[in-house]
C-alpha cells in the first residue's frame, strides 16, 4: 500500500510580492472585481512571479462549451388565450411556439391537459442552442380543474426519470440528452384582483420540482397603478402560501447573489405584453400592439416589463436556471427515487457488499 | 460580433434523431449568446481544479520543473535514495492569476526507480490514481450527493520523466507507462535535456516514440478537432516527448534576468525555445489544453474506471435475455441474493449448533450412565464387605460372649476352690 502524505492546502509561501506585469485577461467578461469573498491577486491568495497563462482556461472552457452547444427546455402554463405562444415568439424573436411549427391552432380546447413539445435550433453569435418549448393546452380551461397539474407534474418527473436512467447505465453516453424542464413560466391572468385558487395550488405543488417564473399576462389591460397594486397583492399571496418561485431565496450563493436576486424578486411577477408585429414609432421600428388609443411598445420599459423578463431569463439567468434544475431539482428527485427502492449506498472499496444493507 | 443576428441558415450535422428539429432564423438580438459567459462566470466563482502527477526517478528534476512551470516556489523536500518502496506525495496549492483561482495539486513519486527490485514500482501509482476515481465514484453513487461542490482530486495530467540517457527507454519506463495509459493522460518529457546534444536529442526522441508505438503505449495526443488550435497542436504532437530543462535561478543575460542554468561553457536558458522545449510544455499543458486534459480525464478515463468497477461488481446493462436492466434492479436483485445467502448461513450455523448440542448431550449421557454403573458396582462391593465384616463382628461377639461365660465359670470355680481350700486349712489347725 503506498503511504500518502495527506495533501496540505497551503497558501503559497511568501516569495516577495513582486508580481511583475500581469497580462490582463484576454476575455471581456464583465466579472465584478473582487466578486468572491477571497482576495484578489495582489493580496492574500497566491502571487505568481510573471505570467503563466492559467487564466487562459476561461477561453478554453468557453470554446468547448460553444462547440458542444446548449440545450434549453422551457414550459409555459396558463389557460388559453393568455398569449403564451406570442410571448415565447417575442422572447426568442422567432416562431418557436408550437402554434407555428405546423401544428394547427386547436379548434377545440382539449378535455384534459395535454403536453406538447416542439424543438428548434437557434444560433446567435456562434452559440448554438436547441430550444424545446413545452406547451400545456387545456390547463385551467375545464369547468372542473381539480388536479389539472397532475399531467404536468408527471411530465416533469418523466424527464427526470429519463435522465436518471441514462446516468445510471454502466456504459453511458458522453453527453446525456437533457429534456428536463429548466423553467416553467406561469401566466397569471390580469384580473387585477388577486390570485385564483388554481394559480396558488399549481405553483405551490410544482415549485418543488421545477423553477417557476410567474408573469402577469396581457399587462396592457391594466394601468400602471393597477398593475403595481396587483403585483404587490400577488407577491404577498405567494409569500403567505409558501410558494418559492425562481430565483428561490434558499439557493442564493452569497451576499452579492442575494442582493441581486432580492432586487429581481421585488419586481416579480413581471407584467408582460407580447407581440410579433412591428410598427413605426418615432422613426423606429418596434414590436408592439396597435390599439385605437396608441401603440403599446413591447420593449419599452415604460409600457411593460417584457425587457426585464427577457434580460432576466435569457441574458443573465439562463445558465443558472439549468444549474438549479440539475443540482437541486434533479438531485431531489434522484434521492427520493433511490430511497424508494432501498437505494444505491456507497460501495466499500474492497468490493464486499456489507455496507449496502 | 455581438448583437449581429446571424442570418445564415444553420445545418445540423449528424444525429438522425434531430431530423425533425428545424433550424430557425432570429429576427433580432435575443441575447443567449451570453450563455458561454454565464457558464464561465459560474466556474470563475467556484474556482478551477487541476491535478498533475509527476513520475520520475529521484533527483531527475520533477520538483524543479513544477516550480519553473508555475513560476513559484512550492515547498520541496529532498528525497533520499533509500526508500524501501515507492510512495506518493501530494501537495495542494491555491494559485491565482487575474480573476482565475486555481487549486493545483502536484503529486510526486518518492523513491521511484531506487529499489533493487522494481517489479512492483508502478503499483502505488496505479493505486493512487484508482483511489481518486473511486472517491469520485463513491460520491456519484451516494443518495444525497453534492457533485458540483466536490473537490476533484482525479489526476488530469501525468508527466513521465525520462532519463536523458540518449539511448532508449528503460524497461521500467515502458512497463509503468503501459500500466497507466488507460488511466491517465500521459505526457512524456525528457528531463535534464541540457545533457544531450541537439543531434542526439533528435535521434533519442524518434527512438522513444517508436518504442512507445511498438509497445502499444497510448500517450496523450493534443486534440486536433478544433480548428483554432488544430495547427499548433498537430505541430506540438510532433515534438513529443518534450525535452525540458528546469531552473528557478536567474542569470543576467545582457540587460535582463532570465531563468537559466549557468555552466562554465555557457548559459542554458529555460525559456529559450532553441535551447529546450520548456515553453512548448507550458503552452500545451496550461495555455492550450488544460481544459481538454480535464475533460478527457472525466469523459474517458473515469468512465472506463467506472464501467470496469461496476462490471466487476456484477452489474450489467442488459440481462441474459438482452432486455435492458436498470442498475437499480440489478442492485436490488443482488441485495436479495445477499440477504438470502446470509439467511442460509444463519440457518446452517443454527443447525450446526443444534447438532453439536445433541452430540454433547449424548456424550454426557453416556458418561453419566457409566458413572452410574460404576457406582452400582462399588455399592455392591461395599455391601459385600459390610456383610463380611458383620459376620466377623458377630463371630467376635460370639467369642466374646463365650469367653465371658467361661471366665465367669472359671472365676466361680476359682472362688469355690479357694473357699474349699480355706476350710481345709481351718480343719487342720484344729
Amino acid at each position: 500500500m503506498s503511504d500518502i502524505v495527506p495533501p496540505e492546502v497551503k497558501p503559497k509561501p511568501a516569495i516577495p510580492a513582486n508580481t511583475g506585469p500581469l497580462v490582463p485577461p484576454t476575455s471581456a467578461i464583465p466579472v465584478p472585481v473582487g466578486s468572491h469573498s477571497t482576495a484578489q491577486s495582489a493580496s492574500g491568495g497566491s502571487t505568481l512571479l510573471g505570467y503563466i497563462g492559467i487564466d487562459t482556461i476561461i477561453e478554453q472552457m468557453r470554446k468547448k462549451t460553444m462547440k458542444a452547444g446548449f440545450d434549453f427546455n422551457i414550459m409555459v402554463v396558463g389557460h388559453s388565450g393568455l398569449g403564451k405562444s406570442t410571448l415565447l415568439n417575442t422572447l426568442f424573436k422567432s416562431q418557436v411556439s408550437r402554434r407555428n411549427a405546423g401544428w394547427p391552432r386547436d379548434e377545440k380546447i382539449p378535455k384534459t391537459v395535454e403536453i406538447k413539445s416542439v424543438s428548434h435550433v437557434i444560433e446567435e453569435g456562434g452559440v448554438k442552442m436547441k430550444l424545446t418549448v413545452v406547451d400545456t393546452p387545456g390547463f385551467g380551461d375545464q369547468i372542473n380543474n381539480d388536479n389539472c397539474w397532475e399531467p404536468i407534474s408527471k411530465y416533469i418527473n418523466e424527464q427526470f426519470e429519463k435522465f436518471l436512467k441514462e446516468e445510471v447505465n454502466i456504459t453511458r453516453k458522453k453527453r446525456i440528452p437533457d429534456t428536463r424542464v429548466h423553467c416553467c413560466i406561469y401566466f397569471i391572468p390580469p384580473t387585477g384582483h388577486s390570485l385564483r385558487q388554481l394559480d396558488i395550488e399549481f405553483m405551490k405543488r410544482l415549485s418543488h420540482s421545477v423553477n417557476i417564473i410567474p408573469v402577469i399576462a396581457k399587462a396592457d389591460t391594466m394601468t400602471i397603478e393597477e398593475r403595481q397594486e396587483f403585483k404587490q397583492r400577488v407577491r404577498k399571496e405567494l409569500e403567505t402560501s409558501g410558494v418559492e418561485f425562481y430565483p428561490q431565496k434558499e439557493f442564493d450563493d452569497d451576499m452579492e447573489d442575494k442582493s441581486d436576486n432580492d432586487k429581481i424578486r421585488e419586481t416579480m411577477p413581471f407584467a408582460v405584453v407580447g407581440s410579433d408585429k412591428e410598427y413605426q414609432v418615432n422613426g423606429k421600428r418596434v414590436l408592439g400592439r396597435k390599439t385605437a388609443w396608441g401603440i403599446v411598445e413591447v420593449e419599452n420599459s415604460n409600457h411593460c416589463e417584457f425587457a426585464k423578463l427577457r434580460d432576466f431569463l435569457i441574458r443573465s439567468h439562463l445558465q443558472d436556471l439549468k444549474e438549479v434544475t440539475h443540482n437541486i431539482h434533479y438531485e431531489t428527485y434522484r434521492a427520493k427515487r433511490l430511497n424508494e427502492n432501498g437505494g444505491l449506498h456507497p460501495i466499500s472499496s474492497n468490493g464486499t457488499q456489507e455496507s449496502n444493507l | 460580433p455581438k448583437g449581429d443576428p446571424t442570418v445564415h441558415v444553420f445545418h445540423r450535422r449528424g444525429n438522425r434523431r434531430d431530423k425533425n428539429i428545424r433550424p430557425l432564423n432570429l429576427a433580432g438580438h435575443v441575447g443567449f449568446d451570453s450563455l458561454p459567459d454565464q457558464l464561465v462566470n459560474k466556474s470563475i466563482c467556484q474556482g478551477f481544479c487541476f491535478n498533475i502527477l509527476c513520475i520520475g526517478e529521484t533527483g531527475i528534476g520533477k520538483s524543479t520543473l513544477m516550480d519553473t512551470l508555475f513560476n513559484t516556489n512550492f515547498e520541496n523536500f529532498e528525497s533520499s535514495h533509500f526508500e524501501p518502496q515507492v510512495k506518493l506525495r501530494a501537495q495542494t496549492y491555491d494559485l491565482q492569476e487575474s480573476n482565475v483561482r486555481l487549486r493545483l495539486t502536484v503529486v510526486n513519486t518518492v523513491g521511484f526507480g531506487d529499489q533493487m527490485n522494481k517489479q512492483e514500482s508502478y503499483q502505488p501509482v496505479v493505486d493512487y490514481i484508482d483511489r481518486q476515481f473511486e472517491s469520485y465514484l463513491q460520491e456519484e453513487l451516494k443518495i444525497k450527493r453534492s457533485l458540483h461542490n466536490y473537490h476533484d482530486s482525479r489526476v488530469h495530467a501525468c508527466l513521465y520523466f525520462i532519463s536523458p540517457s540518449g539511448h532508449s527507454l528503460k524497461s521500467l519506463d515502458l512497463v509503468t507507462m503501459k500500466k497507466l495509459d488507460s488511466k491517465v493522460n500521459i505526457i512524456p518529457v525528457i528531463a535534464k535535456a541540457d545533457t544531450i546534444s541537439k543531434s542526439e536529442l533528435h535521434k533519442f526522441k524518434i527512438k522513444i516514440m517508436s518504442e512507445l508505438v511498438s509497445n502499444g503505449v497510448q500517450i496523450y495526443q493534443f486534440p486536433i478537432d478544433d480548428e483554432t488550435v488544430a495547427k499548433v497542436n498537430t505541430s506540438m504532437n510532433g515534438h513529443l516527448p518534450f525535452a525540458v530543462v528546469g531552473s528557478t535561478e536567474e542569470v543576467m543575460l545582457g540587460t535582463k534576468m532570465v531563468k537559466a542554468r549557468q555552466y562554465p561553457w555557457g548559459i542554458v536558458q529555460v525559456e529559450n525555445e532553441s535551447h529546450c522545449d520548456f515553453m512548448k510544455l507550458r503552452e500545451m499543458l496550461i495555455c492550450v489544453n488544460m481544459e481538454d486534459l480535464r475533460e478527457q480525464t472525466h469523459t474517458r478515463h473515469y468512465e472506463l474506471y467506472r464501467r470496469c468497477k461496476l462490471e466487476e461488481m456484477g452489474f450489467k446493462d442488459t440481462d441474459p435475455e438482452c432486455k435492458p436492466v436498470s442498475l437499480q434492479e440489478t442492485y436490488e436483485a443482488k441485495r436479495q441474493e445477499f440477504l438470502l445467502e446470509l439467511q442460509r448461513r444463519e440457518d446452517e450455523m443454527r443447525q450446526m449448533f443444534v447438532q453439536r448440542v445433541k452430540e454433547k448431550e449424548a456424550e454426557l449421557k453416556e458418561a453419566e450412565r457409566e458413572l452410574q454403573s460404576r457406582f452400582e458396582q462399588l455399592k455392591r462391593l461395599h455391601a459385600d464387605e459390610k456383610a463380611t465384616l458383620e459376620d466377623k463382628k458377630k463371630a467376635l461377639e460370639d467369642d466374646q460372649v463365650s469367653f465371658s461365660k467361661r471366665r465367669a465359670a472359671a472365676q466361680l470355680l476359682q472362688g469355690q476352690s479357694l473357699t474349699a481350700n480355706g476350710k481345709k486349712d481351718k480343719d487342720r489347725k484344729k
